[in-house]
């Protein structure tokens, strides 16, 4: 599987989200500029990394997802490859148009940086293959822009037809309020376009890939897309 | 050409930031405070002496960038 990560001025987890799909597919991952216009070729993956692309100015990721490289993605994904936004990420994703919704301040105004725990809704997707479904994994988050919020019809539209892949809960998988510590509708971590080809995510799973980060239950994502990846080829 | 583009959150929207101000209004003693919306202004010099052809940049630069119109409203004027 050959990925290519996304660089913007002001993100910072782009080295991380290298790693891990290195750790996962054993190809090197391309780093990929935001002035360039096209992806390198045989690209399987594009990964949108999070951080605070142009300093959160404007809004989280408004004006990267006016970056040039932002419409070679919208074509790869209108061709159905598949692209995962993490955190800074996923608000590009949000701001490009290629997720519905947006990430707003989370409820209670706090940053929140800690492990959470999510429940992995379906396993029948190229995202979260490498789960079952219903499994909770933990795994850390990092933002004050978290909160994803809807209109009522389009969480309907995400609801029925089970484009809500990842959400909060309790390390029991009870999804509750307690565990909803951004107050997003639904307690929605992350979720994909209507084709599912485009995932989006605020906690980070490239973070909890290896032993020494004491926890692994992240690999599974990455694990999946490579699997995916190989039964497709 | 000296513009002002307003962008506001669309009514229904919770909005955190606002909701601290007011509260922070409120225990200062301001008076008669009821509520607090927190929106952005972009003052903006425009090239364009016609009014119709700012109006329409202007129009643009909200639409594709200054506003994100899933949540929302922006008011665009020319001033002078």
């Amino acid at each position: 599987m050959k990925s290519a990560v996304l660089v913007f001025p002001g993100i910072n987890r782009e080295r991380d989200m290298a790693r891990a799909l290195k750790l996962a597919s054993g190809n090197e991952t391309a780093m990929v500029w935001h002035a360039e216009t096209a992806l390198p070729k045989g690209t399987d993956l594009v990964v949108v990394p999070g951080g605070f692309s142009y300093g959160d100015y404007l809004r989280c990721g408004a004006i990267a997802a006016r970056a040039p490289v932002m419409d070679a993605v919208r074509d790869f994904a209108a061709k159905g490859g598949l692209v995962l936004g993490v955190c800074n990420g996923f608000q590009i994703l949000c701001e490009s148009g290629l997720l519905p919704g947006v990430l707003m301040r989370n409820a209670a105004l706090k940053f929140v940086c800690r492990d959470v725990h999510m429940r992995v809704e379906r396993s029948n997707t190229p995202f979260t293959r490498g789960y079952n479904a219903g499994q909770v994994i933990r795994v850390p988050v990092a933002h004050g822009e978290g909160n994803y919020e809807a209109d009522e019809e389009t969480l309907k539209r995400l609801e029925g037809d089970g484009r809500v892949l990842y959400r909060y809960c309790s390390p029991e998988g009870v999804v509750d309020e307690a565990s909803n510590f951004n107050g997003a509708a639904n307690s929605i971590a992350g979720i994909v376009n209507e084709r599912g080809n485009v995932l989006g995510m605020m906690p980070h799973p490239e973070n909890h890939v290896e032993e020494i980060m004491g926890c692994t239950d992240g690999r599974g994502l990455f694990a999946g897309l490579v699997q995916h990846h190989e039964k497709a080829a | 050409m000296k513009a002002r583009v307003t962008v506001t959150l669309k009514s229904g929207i919770l909005d955190p930031q606002g909701k601290a101000i007011e509260g922070a209004l409120k225990s200062l003693g301001v008076d008669g405070i009821a509520s607090v919306r927190q929106g952005k202004v972009f003052d903006i010099e425009l090239a364009a002496t016609d009014q119709a052809k700012a109006e329409a940049a202007l129009k643009a630069a909200a639409d594709r960038l200054l506003a994100n119109t899933v949540i929302e409203n922006y008011r665009v004027e020319v001033l002078s």
